[in-house]
């Protein structure tokens, strides 16, 4: 009876522990998507380059892509802009950009600034196709795999280690 | 007699419904009242949406398919939630059982036994008077 007694406050006390332990680890502003594992959404965008040229994602159908949500005002594309020009170098998986909110002239001067690490950008000058796509904190990167599905998504910059350790290995799994 | 234009009625259902969806940079912000750009951005889309006839159960789960259930401030309840839900209800109960169980045991254990005869009252008086001498008036 003794032993239950100070059994039940230690057992709530070890559970409210581990919540509050996870919890220091976990990021609030990390919120799941719910549209991994669902199409992707489509869009119909001007090119960043070539202004009279429209792509839709049906044009990316067949393949596994990136899709990396960036703008010239966005500071923390900054900072993932090296490992992008690496990854784009690696020639692993192609990298669409879709330009988010921004004035396509500063955005290809961005580029011209600081290298092009994109097969191509598409410009979403009123941010529509950002909402369509639940991006809220950009740069935000998906995976689209061969039919058109999201895979994954990293929201804010890539780093060295979701690199390594979620992505690539995402994307050679889906290339097979 | 005074009726609201068309804009004003949907004007307040679109303040409504904006207090009850989140913005997603500014957490802890509703839509209503975030000055964020996104925020901006999505009650424009809500306006058109409603202007287009959309429900507010329709606008609510336009939202929701693209950034989760986060944007509602009332989650729903689902496999994922009855934690959220019926935790503070389930702790409620507990704690009542617990209460429930310590008034039992306490009523069957036996009372303490009050000074239980004339001698020992005299004596308890005895030690109180010794420890504490009676004021005196000078």
């Amino acid at each position: 009876m003794k032993a239950v007694r100070w059994s039940i406050p230690l057992a709530i006390f070890i559970i409210l522990v581990a919540f509050l332990w996870v919890g220091l680890w976990r990021d609030p502003r990390e919120v799941p998507s719910p549209l991994i594992g669902k199409p992707a959404p489509s869009f119909a965008l001007t090119e960043l380059h070539q202004p009279s040229q429209t792509l839709t994602n049906s044009d990316l159908k067949g393949k596994v892509w990136l899709l990396n949500v960036w703008a010239s005002w966005c500071v923390s594309c900054r900072e993932e802009h090296p490992l992008l020009m690496r990854l784009a170098a690696s020639k692993v998986v192609p990298i669409y950009g879709l330009e988010y909110k921004d004035d396509p002239g500063a955005g290809r001067a961005w580029l011209a600034q600081n290298g092009d690490p994109y097969t191509a950008s598409i410009v979403d000058r009123d941010g529509r196709v950002g909402i369509d796509y639940g991006v809220y904190g950009v740069p935000e990167t998906f995976v689209v795999d061969k039919q058109g599905v999201i895979r994954y998504k990293q929201i804010g910059p890539l780093s060295l280690e979701a690199l390594q350790q979620k992505i690539l290995p995402l994307v050679r799994e889906l290339d097979k | 007699m005074d009726v609201p234009s068309a804009d004003a009625v949907l004007d307040a259902r679109l303040k409504r419904l904006e207090t009850e969806l989140r913005c997603l940079v500014c957490q802890n912000q509703t839509l209503a009242d975030s000055n964020a750009d996104l925020a901006e951005d999505l009650r424009r889309e809500v306006r058109a949406l409603a202007v287009e006839g959309k429900s507010d159960a329709e606008i609510k789960a336009y939202l929701v398919a693209r950034y989760g259930d986060f944007v509602l401030y009332n989650p729903p309840i689902k496999s994922t939630t009855w934690l959220l839900w019926g935790g503070p209800f389930a702790l409620l109960m507990g704690g009542g059982v617990l209460w429930w169980i310590v008034l039992r045991r306490r009523a069957a254990r036996p009372q303490v036994a009050a000074a239980s005869n004339a001698s020992d009252e005299a004596r308890a008086r005895e030690i109180l008077e010794e420890a504490e001498p009676p004021v005196s008036a000078k």
